[in-house]
């Protein structure tokens, strides 16, 4: 899933103290998911956001509504009556939500509700972790079914550098060295000697050094 | 002592809590009008936007009143409000409103006189910080 992290309430009410009508917008993909964006933290904030401006003696209007995804434009759709009443919009989708909504509706003001953090999964309940770097040319079964682009600090594709030390990367104790990890792994295969077999350099160019990405697939486009 | 009545809004576990209210009015010790309760069947029920709420509606302070945190009948709903208490008072930090107004008190279900000394020490710690600005 995109995992994303909520902006600092502080953040939010700056950018929206000029407008008194705002709706939060929820998404009820990755975000419910990983508990930032879905109906439950739409409620939150929009109380969080009432609270704040009655605390400051300012009347405030806060509309909630929460689509299936921000992601899609027939779910996009679905407020097209309503933005209209509001004065700003802010979207708890991970970055592409606001942007879709803003390119659906040009006039209206639309913030992220979001800091979108990376592709990742929930280690433990409350604990998200990074496993995708969305390179557009999946390689991992190179190296026993583990990123190293995504999970080595220099996306190393050619072994750990001097600095893992007992399993961890030298950036943080909290960092495990994925090539520790992927090395220990083709060992307990019995694959080892796969890992230095001749591979062509990686083509970055599926990569954001290729600019902004786009993929059409004839078979369904309509 | 000020003249100023806080409004607290009492969330009361249905095990611990209920039972320690039923045994304080045992004692023929009554809770002030001021709290209200509302009772949960557990306080790992309790959800963040919950406890926001009351404060939105106006209430001066806000407490959750749950099991030991080794006697939960669901385990570990008590903890999980404790967390979620925590989680309001990071909210009302962020809004510079004081955190104190929200706390968590643990019981057990014999502790009648436990129970109304907590209403009275939220009443106590309120009229310190005084009334919401939320009104």
């Amino acid at each position: 899933m995109i995992v994303a992290e909520p902006k600092p309430i502080k953040e939010l009410l700056e950018m929206v103290q000029d407008f008194n009508k705002i709706l939060v917008i929820g998404c009820k993909g990755c975000v419910t998911v990983c508990n930032v964006g879905g109906l439950k933290e739409v409620g939150i904030l929009a109380s969080t956001l009432k609270i704040a401006r009655k605390k400051d003696g300012r009347e405030i209007e806060v509309g909630e509504h929460v689509l299936e995804r921000q992601c899609d434009p027939e779910y996009i759709d679905e407020v097209k009556d309503i933005i209209d009443d509001y004065d700003a919009v802010i979207s708890l989708a991970c970055g592409v939500g606001p942007q879709f909504l803003s390119e659906r509706y040009p006039s209206a003001r639309i913030f992220p509700g979001v800091n979108t953090k990376f592709m990742g999964g929930a280690v433990e309940h409350g604990v998200w972790s990074e496993r995708c770097a969305g390179c557009g040319q999946c390689v991992i079964h190179y190296f026993g079914g583990l990123c190293p682009i995504a999970r080595c600090s220099k996306s190393l594709m050619n072994g750990p550098c001097g600095g893992s030390s007992h399993g961890k990367c030298e950036i943080s104790d909290d960092v495990d060295c994925i090539w520790d990890i992927i090395v220990r792994k083709m060992m307990a295969q019995g694959r080892l000697d796969e890992l230095v077999k001749f591979r062509p350099p990686k083509s970055w160019t599926t990569a954001r050094d290729g600019g902004p990405r786009k993929m059409v697939r004839e078979e369904l486009v309509i | 002592m000020n003249d100023f009545k806080p409004q607290i809004v009492a969330f009361c576990c249905s095990n611990c809590a209920s039972s320690a209210a039923a045994v304080a009015d045992g004692m023929k010790k009554t809770l002030p009008d001021n709290v209200k309760i509302i009772q949960v069947p557990c306080t790992g029920r309790i959800e963040i936007l919950h406890l926001l709420k009351a404060f939105e509606q106006g209430a001066d302070g806000v407490y959750v009143a749950g099991c030991q945190d080794d006697s939960c009948r669901y385990i570990s709903g008590i903890k999980k409000a404790a967390k979620r208490v925590a989680g309001v008072k990071r909210i009302l930090e962020e809004i510079e409103m004081d955190p104190e107004r929200i706390n968590i008190f643990n019981l057990c279900a014999g502790q009648g006189q436990r129970f109304v000394e907590v209403a009275y020490e939220m009443i106590n710690r309120l009229k310190e910080i005084g009334p919401s600005p939320v009104k």
